[in-house]
């Protein structure tokens, strides 16, 4: 099968929506077709990667868990964004998986190597 | 040229769906062919029957059915999100016991990995949504 380069591009806070839930759903997905699969966080998406989730009060099933998961599946290139984080006084360390904290530019360079981007 | 569409979001409350209909409408006119448009996350609703909008508005599901038949489209719709928002056809009926369906002509249920061929097989695969 060919392999492309797909980026899921994640803008929206975790809960809030469905957009970051179904959007991993796509990442497993791809990468079940052995795509070169990619995700990067920007604006509020970088929420979704917050340490300490707690769903239970809003009775929303939690994903925090599912990013540790992501490398079983080879996905492994996380990018987020470096303003989107200091915008909301976070830092790497404040994130539940390894990740490179790129600039908007770079991540927009990114963005122009791959073959598909998928907006959520 | 080989185009696919993913369409995030339901009728009339978004403008997503109405540009995505006009879109492939060009895509068409100038002569480049759809590979698939596939409908995800509340896009889904793109593609109930049931949906009666007023008589002097745009019908934008009948649209949807049309075009495909005009134009032997491929449109698909995501299964897990379609049975979250109630989207059903008759192997959905069957399978997960509901007394309905209500999907449009033109319109066929298939999973996620439908996308993702459509991003593998297009030369661009254009998303309209928020």
């Amino acid at each position: 099968m060919t392999t492309k380069k797909f980026m899921m591009v994640n803008r929206k806070a975790p809960y809030g929506t469905i957009y970051a839930w179904e959007a991993l759903e796509v990442v497993l997905i791809a990468a079940a077709f052995e795509q070169d699969v990619s995700l990067a966080f920007l604006d509020d998406g970088v929420y979704q990667l917050k340490k300490g989730q707690q769903t239970k009060g809003i009775e929303i099933k939690g994903f925090e868990k599912t990013w540790g998961a992501l490398e079983d599946y080879d996905v492994t290139q996380l990018y987020v964004a470096r303003e989107s984080l200091e915008e909301r006084g976070l830092s790497a360390e404040d994130l539940t998986v390894p990740v490179e904290v790129l600039s908007r530019a770079d991540i927009g360079k990114l963005m122009e190597e791959q073959d598909v981007l998928l907006s959520f | 040229m080989k185009f696919s569409i993913l369409v995030n979001e339901g009728p009339y409350t978004h403008q997503a769906s109405d540009t995505a209909y006009q879109f492939a409408k060009a895509v068409l006119a100038k002569g480049h062919e759809i590979f698939r448009i596939f409908y995800y996350h509340d896009g889904v609703n793109n593609a109930t029957r049931l949906t009666t909008p007023p008589q002097d508005d745009r019908n934008i599901v009948a649209r949807w059915s049309k075009l495909a038949e005009e134009h032997k489209l491929d449109m698909v719709v995501c299964v897990a999100a379609a049975q979250r928002r109630g989207i059903v056809d008759e192997g959905e009926m069957k399978r997960n016991g509901k007394d309905a369906t209500n999907l449009a002509p033109g319109f066929r249920i298939s999973g996620l990995g439908q996308l993702i061929e459509a991003g593998i097989q297009s030369d661009r695969l254009v998303v309209f949504g928020d």
